[in-house]
């Protein structure tokens, strides 16, 4: 027998296997590969496509008349007497001047509600700074209220227009009561889109009646039951209400549950209460009003709001008057600079993610100053000169120990510790600084000493050999080229930090604040948030208009890490150096 | 301990030759690396003026009895020096004499070139600028220029002071190291295999070099090669497992070693 022969063919069969092994290996690293960009390209472009609206904002304009009397109350033109300006009120007005046959309370609140009265300050503060504008009319732009602003980017409501199918006839009633009627017709499509969601919606309560009693059929326990017979009776019972109504034979009444009908004809807005049976003539009240006579107008348009007033937070009179301050040109929608340049609010449309960021950068800049030299001594001290006996053992353990402790434990020491015991203040970036500080450290320390631990020996030798002092070997050789290392991981803590919540949730960092600190040296001990205790806050908010600005949060915080970890890259690269 | 009980290990000395000044002397010095004795109880004194070579079987702490002369052993950890090792009379394991200064007095070049990732001149500048050796830029630059022309590199890198020392080829590089070995003008300089990872013509030049520093210097080198030691070495010392075995002039150990096993190393028969 040829042995060699054999066992080349015996390597041969085995290199294929070997070779579709390494294949193989390839593919499944290459999968993991893409998946990895998948979930990542998924998430920020979830993110991306969820920030949309926040990244533009409506603006509504305004004549605002500065009454001499009302704006300087003292009469003097002093600082003093100009800050106690009826200034609120003059805006009002001059929204109230819009509309001018909205007079019943209810309904001048709703028209207010399209402004927030925080927005006065602003107007405030340009007449302290240019007393000229009293007695003068002065242009007020003002980001338009959330709800109002959500409508406008259409996104919160679902509406179609519909040109009247046949001419109708307005007849004024009592007040701003009017009937409409016409020959054919023309409540036809809307009544009918009305029956089927109603058919739709009790269907869905049917089905979830059945639900409910099949549960009951097998539930014991008697609370269970309770709960179980409860849901399936008033499930039934809406249906059933549903269903009544559906008859062919009865009128519609608009309520917060159906679509909302408004009918434009001349510049006039009606906000129709109810179809008459016939689905000729309905009747309504007028929102806008506008002199129509007693003609027929054949020129009009049907105007449904298909999201219900229950599913909304706008109002159709609202709706309304919002679509008639577009038609007049009096808002405009542009880039979002609201978000940038002012703190957090109450108010969506005024809150932006200002404060957070000046409270990030002063934290960050309390735990670089104090995580950095202590982190980078501390790994030099260990590595260099420490000498290797069982304390410094045990001080490595509990360093790398103290690297997995969950962050919010440092939360509670700072609270414990610094507030407590030293008294700082709560909610300042100083505390928030120095905890953070505490938890960087261990990671600082680690890839420090790595870093450190990675410059050949040869170089210590060489310096060393020459007649270098220790300290001079460290730091006229070591510390260079270990100097990228160094920088990368701090930077990696750093980020790090930046993006933690948790500990900061303990030492007060949590509050609403209004007011952005300020960048000097008070900020740090003024209360303040960071960025992703602001986007944590904003997540939890129930204004709808917050969602979005979440997003946009993240956002702003994904792109400072971004830059961030890019400043480690570019300072690696500048730094390294081959040896 | 056990061990101190047992004699000395006996070394053979060959007659020195007359008229040399002893500047590096030794006596009874062993080192152990934590429990490992890897130099036992040595006794040597080195001549001024001349190249001693240590030849031996590897492991046989040649690179240790080295590093015992400008204490580098202090930078490791589990490394103990007893004995005694003097220069020019002194003391150098005394509590008083500082490493540094005494590195700064016997220079050191390693068994892989180690320039500073800075440029040649960095290089060769760092000694003398940590030490004050030169008072002003002109006399720095003095020194570079004459280090890097007793190394026999001026030539090729002139016209490259400020490039990296790491681009410069394996022998250009050990070239350098000497350079900067000698620019704090010590008095002893340790070469351990200078030219291990040298091509012939490179090893060539170290060793014209090595015959050029004797004049000023007192020089101790570590090699493998037996034919490089009998070419530039006036004395030459045979280590054997820690134990000096057999010490005296080169010629005399080539030529008539008296130790069996002296006589199987150079003739090839092992190590
Ligand atoms: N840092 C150290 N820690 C522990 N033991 C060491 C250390 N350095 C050397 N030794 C040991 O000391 C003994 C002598 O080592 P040394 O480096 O002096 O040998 P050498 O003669 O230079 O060998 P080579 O010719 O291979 O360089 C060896 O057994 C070695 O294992
Ligand atoms: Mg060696």
């Amino acid at each position: 027998m040829n042995r060699p022969a054999s066992i080349r063919t015996a390597v041969e069969a085995r290199l294929a296997r070997r070779h579709r092994a390494e294949r193989r290996f390839q593919f499944y690293g290459a999968a993991a590969i893409c998946l990895a960009v998948a979930f990542l390209a998924l998430l920020i472009g979830s993110i991306l496509i969820q920030s949309v609206p926040a990244m533009t904002t409506w603006r509504m304009t305004l004549q605002v008349e500065l009454d001499r009397a009302a704006i300087d109350p003292r009469g003097d033109m002093s600082e003093a007497s100009l800050r106690r300006g009826g200034y609120n009120a003059a805006i009002q007005q001059a929204l109230r001047d819009q509309f001018p046959d909205v007079e019943d309370r209810a309904e001048l609140r709703e028209l207010f509600g399209l402004y927030s009265s925080v927005n006065a300050a602003r107007l405030l503060n340009r007449v302290v700074q240019d007393p000229s504008l009293v007695g003068g009319t002065v242009s007020f732009t003002f980001p338009i209220d959330d709800d109002a602003d959500l409508y406008l980017k259409g996104v919160s409501v679902r509406e179609s227009r519909a040109p009247g199918p046949a001419p109708v006839r307005i007849q004024a009633g009592e007040g701003r009561a009017v009937t409409l009627s016409a020959e054919a017709r023309v409540f036809d499509a809307f009544v009918d889109d009305v029956r089927e969601a109603a058919r739709e919606r009790a269907r869905i309560l049917e089905q979830r009646a059945e639900r409910a009693e099949a549960a009951l059929a097998d539930a014991i326990d008697r609370d269970i039951r309770a709960i179980y017979e409860a849901e399936a009776r008033r499930a039934r019972a809406q249906a059933e209400r549903l269903r009544d109504r559906l008859d062919e034979g009865a009128p519609v009444v608009i309520g917060p549950q159906i679509p909302s009908l408004l009918v434009q004809v001349d510049g006039a807005v009606i906000r129709v209460s109810d179809v008459s049976a016939d689905r000729r003539s309905a009747r309504g009240e007028m929102v806008i009003s506008a002199p129509l006579g007693e003609a027929a107008h054949s020129d009009w348009t049907l105007w449904t709001i298909e999201t219900p007033q229950a599913g909304r937070l706008i109002s159709d009179r609202q709706i309304a008057w919002v679509d008639a301050l577009r038609e007049r040109g009096m808002t405009r929608s542009g880039f979002n600079t609201e978000l940038f340049t002012y703190a957090d609010s109450r108010e969506p449309e005024l809150a932006g993610v200002l404060g957070a960021l000046i409270g990030s950068v002063l934290t960050m800049f309390v735990t670089m100053l104090l995580a950095v030299p202590i982190g980078v001594g501390a790994a030099i001290y260990l590595e260099e000169f420490a000498p290797k006996n069982r304390i410094t053992q045990l001080i490595e353990v509990n360093i790398n120990n103290l690297a997995a402790v969950p962050s919010i434990v440092f939360g509670l020491l700072g609270l414990a510790v610094f507030i407590n015991t030293f008294g700082l203040p709560r909610s300042a970036p100083l505390v928030g600084g120095i905890v953070l500080a505490l938890m960087t450290l261990p990671t600082v320390i680690i890839s420090s000493r790595a870093a450190l631990k990675a410059v050949p020996p040869s170089i210590r030798e060489a310096a060393l050999g020459v007649g270098a002092s220790k300290t001079q070997a460290v730091f006229h050789h070591v510390l260079p080229l270990a100097a990228p290392g160094i920088l990368t991981g701090s930077i990696i803590g750093l980020a790090q930090a930046l993006g933690e919540t948790a500990p900061l949730l303990m030492i007060g960092m949590v509050a609403f604040i209004a007011d952005a600190p300020s960048l000097g040296l008070a900020g740090f001990t003024e209360p303040s948030t960071v960025m992703p205790v602001q986007i944590f806050l904003w997540s939890s908010a129930a204004e709808r208009a917050f969602e979005a600005r979440t997003a946009a949060a993240i956002l702003v915080l994904l792109t400072l890490m971004v830059s961030l970890n890019a400043a480690a890259i570019y300072l690696r690269r500048r730094f390294e150096r081959r040896w | 301990m056990a061990y101190d009980a047992q004699p000395a290990p006996a070394t053979v000395y060959h007659p020195a030759p007359a008229g040399m000044n002893i500047k590096v002397a030794a006596s009874d010095l062993s080192v152990r690396y934590g429990g490992a004795l890897a130099l036992d109880r040595v006794a040597m004194d080195i001549p001024d003026r001349s190249v001693t070579a240590c030849i031996g079987p590897s492991g046989c702490g040649k690179s240790t009895f080295l590093r015992c002369i400008n204490r580098m052993n202090d930078t490791i950890e589990t490394a103990r020096v007893s004995g005694s090792i003097r220069i020019d009379g002194e003391e150098v394991n005394d509590r008083s004499i500082d490493p540094v200064l005494l590195r700064a007095r016997v220079g050191m070049v390693f068994q892989k070139p180690n320039p500073f990732p800075k440029s040649i001149y960095e290089n060769v500048a760092y000694g003398p600028r940590i030490h004050g050796l030169a008072a002003s830029k002109d006399e720095l630059d003095a020194i570079v220029e004459t280090s890097l022309t007793k190394a026999g590199l001026w030539k090729e890198v002139a016209d490259r002071l400020h490039q990296p020392g790491t681009s410069l080829s394996g022998g250009q590089q050990q070239r350098l190291v000497i350079a900067r070995a000698i620019a704090v003008n010590p008095e002893v300089i340790l070469m351990d295999e200078p030219c291990s990872a040298l091509d012939p013509i490179a090893t060539a030049r170290i060793e014209e070099l090595i015959d050029e520093l004797r004049e000023n210097y007192a020089l101790i080198i570590v090699t493998h090669s037996m034919a490089q030691a009998a070419r530039v070495s006036q004395m030459t010392a045979f280590f054997h497992l820690g134990a000096l075995v057999e010490y005296g002039p080169t010629e005399e150990i080539f030529t008539n070693p008296r130790d069996q096993r002296t006589q199987d190393y150079i003739t090839g028969r092992f190590g």
